[in-house]
């Protein structure tokens, strides 16, 4: 009785399903953006992400006795292997992928209840268990990009040899895994720096670690997701808080402390345009289901991220950090949601005498 | 706090010339208006049904009083029922014709009630009782000048009279009568008179054509409004996408601010576009947008110096003054899919939908839904065979696919869509959680009574959550929960008083005990003294004595009486002070939850 149809009658402007699938579309840019620079690796890692997160998740959603095609069509574990796939390291072996996607999906995703009541980020769950159950192969195989092959002299491989190599860890004769990666720029600069073996201009001259805005390689990947972002924001499909306070705090955070040692500390831009900050920015930390849900919480969440990016990257033990930041602060988003909550119309003074929830 | 929603903005709309200051509300929702179906064409006129059926129950208050019997010939505009109190409408004939009955019959209400209601089989002759106009009505706006002067002969009183005999009410939705809203204006210090013009909800023109076809009746009869709450400023808010009303009124008004320049060289009536964006139109948010003042919550208007109108209902007042009509039709927008010719349409207020709809080319085999109000905040009728009352300004007939079906609603994102669309600046999803969860306290703590129930939320949220429904659902618990506590209370205190009536009555009857065995002492005392004496005069002495030792002992019981109450009222005080908001709700917020309540039977949103 008590459902029974009242108004509003008006077609709903969105539904989750049309969101995900659009979020995920506008990951596009960024995808084949990173794709060119990285290889075929970028490609074959989102494709295996998908088959294993929608395999995944029909067979718990099965065992839940939910409706399997009503929650498979919400595209909410699509974007989370799509998400994934562009963060996991382009040479990354089959098993990587899957054994992340298992933590997304089943351990992070539906064992808190699925979609709407998981607490943490599934995609970075899945990513920094990763990185710490797997250093080596979440930090090594990264493909040397592709404006830097002809200074290393290093070697790509095609399609079928990636595949090859993905999933049966065979590399073609005569290539050797030192002369298809290199580091990154973040992990360089990093290492550089704290170990004090080379200072920002040196590292500079090398030629091999900084572009035209940030690093080598990246920047490009940066700019494209930031493309996809911005369309996101005009669509209003994301709202601005938690990208610019992200960002700008990222950027305020580099700006101070450069100004204090020029030589050893990166320039904003290269904080900005480096690693996963532009999909971590607009396609991770705008999560619904795990970020603020307040303007002004947002303001912070996004503020919060935006500085753990910065410690993490420049005193802690990681060259990139956006998983760690988010999972961070998803932790704080009960806090933030309560004490940030907005002045209902009509009330001069804030209601101080909820409890907690 | 420091955070504001009032961001002070300049916003060139669309219709030019209007630089006026406006504030801005948030959340809101772009929404199509699907308006131009319906008001392209002139205003038509019903013709008169077979039977009419009258509600005696068409505004906020007691229900009428019924004054006719069946079998009575009656004329149009004829009264049928008197106001039954201060907060009470009268109800007149809208047809000329004979009483055939005055019985319980189905009325347009969300949940499909019946009410009291004078059936008129019409005679066909349309024939008008004679009117009393107050002003006569070739008194026109065009010499403004002399228009305000004649109005201005009138006593707020006269005007006000007119107004509470003519039945008019809240035409806008809220349907509380307006005299008595006048009445109180006048008595408040109100120095800023809006009038609702927005019409912000899709597919509704009623307002819109009422504007471009008859704007000076609007004009005229804000001006009388204007008079009895005698407010310095007036100023009539109207979304932007309605140019044509907006001009209307504009070259209506010129002259008439031409000849009222005051010194600070602010005209006194101004038109205001307010950039269309749903709900523009809610009384809250017009006087957010155009004062930047805010309602305070549990609070009317009135609080801080603002009265809102509709425009129709100033129509309404222009047709009682200057016709002497009282309020017996109405326009109706009739529109949707399954409406062959959308329109607007001059009701006779009693007349079948059905009879309406037919008028207006209904396609019976494309009806999917037919909604009273407008898509945001009308109901779904269950049967079009109930009359149109002062309340109908839109009849939505919509065709399959046209509007959302019930939804197979998704689990909560936690995207925040519905905040970010509140007007309220509520929190939507949480209060979407402790409904559900059927946590009534917590809910409250979430502002479930500052909801309009504007419906932006749902209509935001991607998971297809029918958020308001749960709102609804909620308030109406709350109140059922308040309405058996407070039956609680009267009984508890009525067993209280009761024990206190008891223990005096033992008392009292000790003390009468008490006082004839004194008595009895005495009379044998006096009569063994006087014994000698002669018995008549000691009678009689003694006869007025205990007279009054009654009369005392009246008293005292009296005063046990009023102890008793007293100590029961105080009592009662305290353990509501104690309690928490629910119990608590000021006569205020508990007009403003019979606000609420009322609101879902309305569609548009200011009176
Ligand atoms: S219905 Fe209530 S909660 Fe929903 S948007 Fe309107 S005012 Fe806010
Ligand atoms: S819009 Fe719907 S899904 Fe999003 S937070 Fe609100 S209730 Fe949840």
């Amino acid at each position: 009785m008590f459902l029974a149809q009242s108004s509003p009658f008006l077609k709903p402007a969105l539904s989750v399903s049309k969101m995900m699938r659009v979020v995920t579309l506008l990951m596009i840019p960024g995808i084949l953006t990173a794709t060119y620079v990285f290889g075929y690796g970028v490609l074959i890692n989102i494709f295996l992400a998908i088959i294993f997160a929608l395999s995944f998740e029909a067979i718990i959603l099965y065992l839940r006795k939910r409706p399997i095609k009503v929650y498979l069509n919400d595209n909410s574990a699509l974007l989370t292997a799509v998400i994934i796939g562009v963060a996991l390291p382009p040479l990354a072996p089959w098993w990587l992928t899957f054994v992340g996607v298992f933590f997304a999906i089943v351990v992070a995703k539906q064992l808190y209840g699925g979609l709407g009541y998981n607490t943490f980020n599934p995609a970075m769950v899945a990513y920094a268990i990763l990185l710490v159950s797997f250093p080596a192969q979440m930090t090594t195989y990264w493909q040397t990009p592709i404006m830097m092959l002809s200074q290393v002299n290093g070697q790509t491989l095609s399609l079928l040899e990636t595949i090859n190599f993905q999933l049966f860890a065979q590399l073609p004769d005569g290539v050797a895994m030192d002369a298809l990666t290199s580091a990154s720029p973040l992990g360089i600069v990093r290492t550089s720096i704290l170990s004090g073996a080379a200072t920002i201009s040196e590292i500079d001259a090398q030629g091999t670690t900084f572009g035209m805005l940030g690093g080598i390689g990246t920047e490009w990947v940066n700019l494209a997701f930031l493309a996809g972002g911005l369309f996101m924001l005009r669509k209003g499909l994301i709202s601005w808080h938690i990208p610019l306070s992200l960002l700008a705090t990222l950027g305020f955070l580099s700006l101070l402390f450069g100004s204090f040692e020029l030589d050893s500390n990166p320039s904003p831009l290269f904080h900005l345009f480096s690693g996963a900050t532009m999909l971590g920015a607009f396609f991770i930390a705008t999560d619904p289901v795990t970020a603020s849900t307040t303007p002004r919480g947002r303001i912070f969440y996004g503020a919060g991220i935006g500085a753990l990016i910065y410690i993490i990257r420049t005193w802690g033990g990681y060259p990139d950090a956006v998983a760690f930041s988010v999972l961070i602060m998803n932790m704080c988003v009960p806090l933030l949601d309560y004490y940030t909550q907005p002045r209902v119309y009509g009330h001069q003074v804030d209601n101080d005498d909820q409890e907690l929830p | 706090m420091s955070q504001t929603h009032l961001q002070k903005k300049n916003i060139s709309t669309s219709i030019k010339e209007n630089l006026y200051k406006l504030w801005s509300f948030p959340g809101g929702i772009k929404v199509s208006g699907n308006k131009s179906q319906s008001n392209q064409q002139p205003i038509s006129t019903a013709k008169t049904a077979r039977q009419l059926i009258i509600p005696l129950t068409q505004h906020i208050g007691q229900a009428a009083e019924p004054i006719v019997k069946v079998g009575d010939k009656v004329l149009k505009g004829q009264i049928l029922a008197h106001a039954n109190g201060a907060i009470s409408a009268p109800v007149h004939a809208s047809g000329s014709g004979v009483i055939t009955a005055i019985e319980e019959l189905p009325v347009p209400h969300p949940s499909g009630l019946s009410a009291l209601c004078v059936v008129i089989d019409t005679d066909g002759y349309d024939q008008w009782i004679e009117c009393t106009p107050l002003i006569s009505e070739n008194n026109t706006l065009n010499t403004s000048n002399q228009s305000q002067q004649t109005i201005n002969t009138l006593s707020n009183e006269q005007i006000n009279k007119q107004i509470a005999n003519a039945g008019i009410v809240g035409l806008g939705g809220a349907l509380f009568p307006s005299a008595a809203k006048l009445h109180t204006a006048e008595k408040m210090h109100t120095d800023t008179l809006i009038i609702n013009a927005a019409e912000c909800e899709p597919y509704i023109t009623c307002d819109d054509v009422l504007m471009r076809r008859r704007p000076e009746e609007v004009i005229l009869g804000i001006l009388l409004i204007k008079k009895i709450v005698g407010a310095k400023k007036c100023l009539i808010g109207i979304e932007d996408n309605k140019p044509e009303a907006y001009q209307a009124l504009l070259s209506c008004i010129s002259g008439y601010n031409f000849a009222h320049k005051t010194n600070s060289a602010e005209p006194q009536i101004e038109i205001i576009p307010v950039p269309a964006r749903y709900p523009a139109g809610g009384e809250k948010q017009l006087i957010q947008v155009l004062t930047g003042k805010e309602v305070p919550s549990g609070g009317l208007p009135m609080d801080v110096g603002i009265i809102c109108h509709n425009v129709t209902t100033a129509a309404a007042v222009y047709q009682a003054v200057y016709r002497g009509e009282p309020l017996i039709s109405r326009i109706v927008t009739i529109t949707g899919g399954a409406i062959k010719t959308p329109q607007n349409m001059e009701v006779p207020i009693g007349t079948p939908i059905r009879d309406v709809l037919n008028q207006a080319g209904l396609q019976q085999d494309k009806i999917e839904k037919v909604i009273m109000g407008g898509p945001m905040m009308g109901f779904a009728l269950s049967s079009i065979d109930v009359p149109v009352t002062k309340a109908t300004n839109c009849l939505l007939i919509s065709e399959k696919g046209e509007l959302s079906t019930p939804p197979p609603a998704m689990p909560c994102i936690r995207c925040a869509l519905c905040a970010d669309s509140c007007p309220m600046s509520l929190l939507p999803q949480q209060m979407y959680w402790y409904a559900k969860a059927r946590d009534l306290e917590k809910v409250q703590d979430y502002n479930l009574f500052d909801c309009i129930e504007c419906g932006g939320c749902s209509y935001a949220c991607p998971s297809n959550i029918p958020l308001v429904q749960y709102y609804r659902y909620a308030k109406t618990e709350i109140q059922n929960e308040e309405r058996e506590r407070n039956k609680a209370n009267i009984a508890r205190d009525r067993h209280e008083f009761r024990e206190e009536r008891l223990q005096k009555a033992k008392l009292a009857k000790a003390e009468a005990a008490r006082l004839r065995k004194e008595k009895l002492a005495k009379k044998k005392a006096l009569d063994a003294e006087k014994a000698k004496q002669e018995a008549d005069k000691a009678d009689n002495s003694d006869d007025s004595n205990g007279d009054s030792k009654e009369k005392s002992k009246a008293a005292d019981s009296a005063d046990l009486i009023q102890e008793a109450i007293a100590r029961a009222k105080a009592k009662k005080a305290q353990q509501q002070s104690q309690r928490k908001n629910t119990e608590n709700l000021t006569e205020a917020q508990q007009k403003q939850i019979d606000e609420a309540n009322t609101r879902r039977r309305k569609t548009s949103q200011t009176d």
